[in-house]
């Protein structure tokens, strides 16, 4: 964001200069630039624009697996609202959000406190909390599926060989342990690019800056407060979006690891989602949910960017 | 985080892009016509996961004595029906398509298979096959699909560990209050050995081992065309009642609770495991180990009156769009006969599709392959559309049943919402 703000401002003074001069070919740029997106607008209309268009078309189908569909007007969106799994998804997602995205920035700032102090071996620790974001999340679930598993899991093992439980925990047994689970593995999978974006974010601060409070006798909380928040903050607005949305569409870790289980309590949207299309085989109303999804989600970007934009400017 | 934001439109196109083709249908009734159906013809065939190497080694035995070659496609078994459904929309299924027995209604009422009555009824063992099977893969009187995979749900138990207790090892529980109290002393042994094991969050599972026991006192279940449900019944009342004792008790491992099927024969196959209602596709296994020394009994009713089994597995047709109608015949025909079904079925322990068969040297041989085989007679496959989102969804009605009933507080409520719910979803289907 602050790269095409910079760009856009050194650009300014050099339009007045060239603006007699592109005028003249002004006729035949359009053309050439029609022709250079061609490619690109043709892969996003083929891959994006005609499957959405089909989407769209579906939910207003009673689209079985087998069989034909047949038209059924505004019966998906009507369904919608009584289907308590998917308002009770709904509910469940919006909580998972919030905590989770809470939760990888108080982990992220302090692994960045951590991994950005001038001490030998911080290389090392920010390649090694960096490292599990390499892995997959379906197989990262399945690992933590495994590990946590009463039967054959490390981490029982290791609390029980350590004294501090007698028995299995049973990781996955109640709502709020299942949701403890799926966090703890989505903090340790994705916490490392977190606090490597939020590393360079503070990097990126002027140390002159720093030097210049320092001289004015400002505390280190007052140089955090009034000097790295602010010159983080676009890298925090970025991050905020992209948790969000991210969450939002949590699928693999809950697919793999509970099922939406125990007794649907860990039931995303994407997950409801998918159930309706794999599970019922009702592929119009399935279509409908993730309709309603996507405007969803653009209406969140669309407000997450705009506060984004206002605050910088 | 980053990553996550390419699975909306993914699986929006996926899920269209795969699904828009399942929408059209339609047949092809051109089939090439050869005097000998062995000439070379290379076969298509799809299974799903749950008879892998079953199916791949009468594949093998096939393709090794004849021309035609079949290639054999195993695809996981949550992914099947999507699979089949799209392919069915393309027209792009193999030549021979199995399926489980319970889903093989959704295939046949599409026309998915061919109709196959006249080559069924001219086999000389044709009044021997799998009746279980041949009716669930019927439609309007005419057959679809035949037996491809057999197995039945059983008890076993570990011979040791009744020694150990001071049980008698030749004498199984024979009704659930013998059950309990052997479990009892079972768990007794300590040493993380448990009585009993059962499956708390897995549907299958639970169709599979419970109800037999209902089927055995008596209770239909399903009714005969699966538009009506039982659930709210002194049957199961009886039979949660039993479980939620036995999980109350901690006379199963604590485990159990979240054991969605994936792992659940692995502690009675480790020998940690007193009792183990399970069926027939383990026994290969069983029979391979030599750890312990194991018994199998029937699957009873509440008192011990009677016994029963849900008789599941595969069924197998020719797809409605296959060219080579006569090859497939080829295959499917000689899977059902004495040589396939006695020297590679049987052989390896699992149950043979015929039941003039059941007496079969290997069968017969071992007395607890034969009373598995014996069983059958007692057996039902039940039926009903919407059988999988039933259930078999993870986050269907049955599992919120079996699980309220188990590990909730009011037992009757949890039947009465099961009834209501599992209801309302066959009155949705039909």
């Amino acid at each position: 964001m602050s790269l095409t703000t910079t760009r856009a401002g050194t650009e300014a003074p050099a339009t007045g200069a060239a603006t007699r001069r592109s005028r003249g070919t002004a006729a035949r740029r359009p053309l050439t630039g029609l022709l250079f997106v061609t490619p690109t607008a043709v892969i996003v209309a083929g891959l994006f624009l005609v499957p959405l268009a089909i989407l769209v078309y579906m939910s207003f189908m009673d689209w079985p697996l087998l069989g034909s569909p047949e038209f059924d007007g505004l019966d998906n969106y009507r369904h919608l609202t009584h289907d308590s799994q998917f308002v009770g998804a709904i509910t469940f997602t919006l909580l998972y959000t919030a905590i989770t995205t809470v939760v990888l920035f108080a982990v992220a700032f302090v692994l960045v406190a951590i991994s950005n102090s001038p001490r030998r071996g911080s290389r090392f620790y920010r390649t090694a909390f960096f490292l599990p974001y390499v892995v997959g999340t379906a197989a990262a679930s399945t690992m933590w599926w495994v590990d946590s598993s009463d039967r054959l899991g490390v981490f029982n093992q290791v609390l029980q060989g350590t004294g501090i439980t007698g028995k299995p925990v049973g990781f996955l047994d109640t709502p709020g342990k299942a949701l403890f689970t799926v966090i703890t593995l989505v903090t340790w999978k994705f916490v490392g690019f977190q606090m490597v974006v939020l590393l360079v974010g503070v990097q990126s601060v002027p140390g002159e800056l720093y030097e210049a409070a320092r001289v004015d006798g400002a505390s280190t909380f007052q140089r955090l407060r009034y000097i790295t928040l602010p010159g983080i903050k676009p890298t925090i607005a970025l991050l905020t979006v992209l948790s969000v949305t991210g969450s939002l569409l949590a699928f693999d870790q809950f697919y793999v690891l509970t099922h939406g289980g125990p007794d649907n309590s860990t039931m995303t949207v994407v997950l409801a989602l998918y159930n309706k299309a794999f599970q019922s085989y009702r592929l119009g109303d399935a279509a409908a949910e993730a309709v309603v999804l996507l405007v969803a989600l653009i209406v969140l970007n669309f407000v997450q960017l705009r506060l984004l934009r206002t605050k910088e400017d | 985080m980053a990553i996550d934001r390419w699975r909306l439109p993914v699986i929006g196109a996926g899920l269209t892009l795969a699904l828009a083709l399942a929408g059209c249908s339609g047949s092809d009734d051109k089939t090439s016509t050869s005097s000998n159906p062995d000439d070379g013809t290379q076969l298509t065939m799809w299974v799903r996961s749950a008879t892998d190497q079953f199916s791949q080694r009468l594949v093998d035995a096939y393709n090794s004595s004849h021309k035609n070659h079949v290639a054999l496609t195993i695809i996981p078994n949550d992914n099947y029906l999507t699979k089949v459904g799209a392919a069915a929309g393309s027209h792009s299924l193999p030549d021979i398509l199995a399926s489980d027995v319970v889903y093989s209604p959704n295939y046949t009422k599409q026309g998915l298979f061919q109709d196959i009555s006249a080559d069924v009824k001219a086999l000389p063992f044709y009044s021997s096959i799998a009746q279980s099977h041949v009716k669930v893969a019927s439609y309007d009187g005419k057959i679809y699909a035949v037996p491809h995979k057999l197995d039945s749900s059983v008890l076993f138990y570990n011979k040791d560990l009744f020694k150990q207790a001071g049980l008698d090892p030749e004498k199984a529980p024979a009704n659930f209050t013998e059950m309990v109290a052997d479990a009892r002393k079972i768990t007794a042994l300590g040493k993380g050995i448990t009585g009993f094991d059962l499956a708390g969050s897995c549907g299958g599972c639970g169709v599979y081992t419970l109800f037999p026991y209902a089927w055995a006192a008596g209770e239909p279940v399903l009714s005969d065309d699966g538009k009506k449900v039982t659930i709210d019944s002194p049957a199961f009342k009886s039979i949660f009642g039993m479980y939620k004792q036995m999980s109350d008790e901690k006379l199963v491992d604590s485990s159990d609770k979240t054991q969605d099927g994936a792992t659940w024969p692995a502690n009675f196959e480790a020998g940690k495991v007193g009792i183990l209602p399970l069926g027939s596709p383990i026994v290969g296994d069983l029979l391979k180990q030599k750890k312990f020394d194991w018994g199998v009994a029937p699957l009873m009713a509440p008192d011990g009156s009677a016994t029963s089994t849900f008789i599941g597995g595969d069924v197998a047709g020719i797809s409605a769009t296959s060219k080579h109608r006569a090859q497939a015949w080829d295959f499917l025909k000689w899977t059902l006969e004495d040589n396939a079904q006695v020297e590679i079925i049987a052989k390896n322990g699992d149950l043979p599709g015929r039941t003039d068969l059941a007496g079969n040297k290997y069968t017969a041989a071992d007395p607890r392959t034969k009373l598995i085989a014996d069983g059958l007679k007692n057996g039902h496959t039940p039926f009903a559309l919407p059988f999988g989102d039933l259930f078999n969804n993870p986050n269907g009605p049955w599992v919120a049943t079996i699980r309220a009933a188990l590990y909730g507080p009011d037992l009757d409520k949890a039947l009465a919402d099961g009834q209501s719910k599992i209801q309302a979803g066959l009155d949705a289907a039909n």
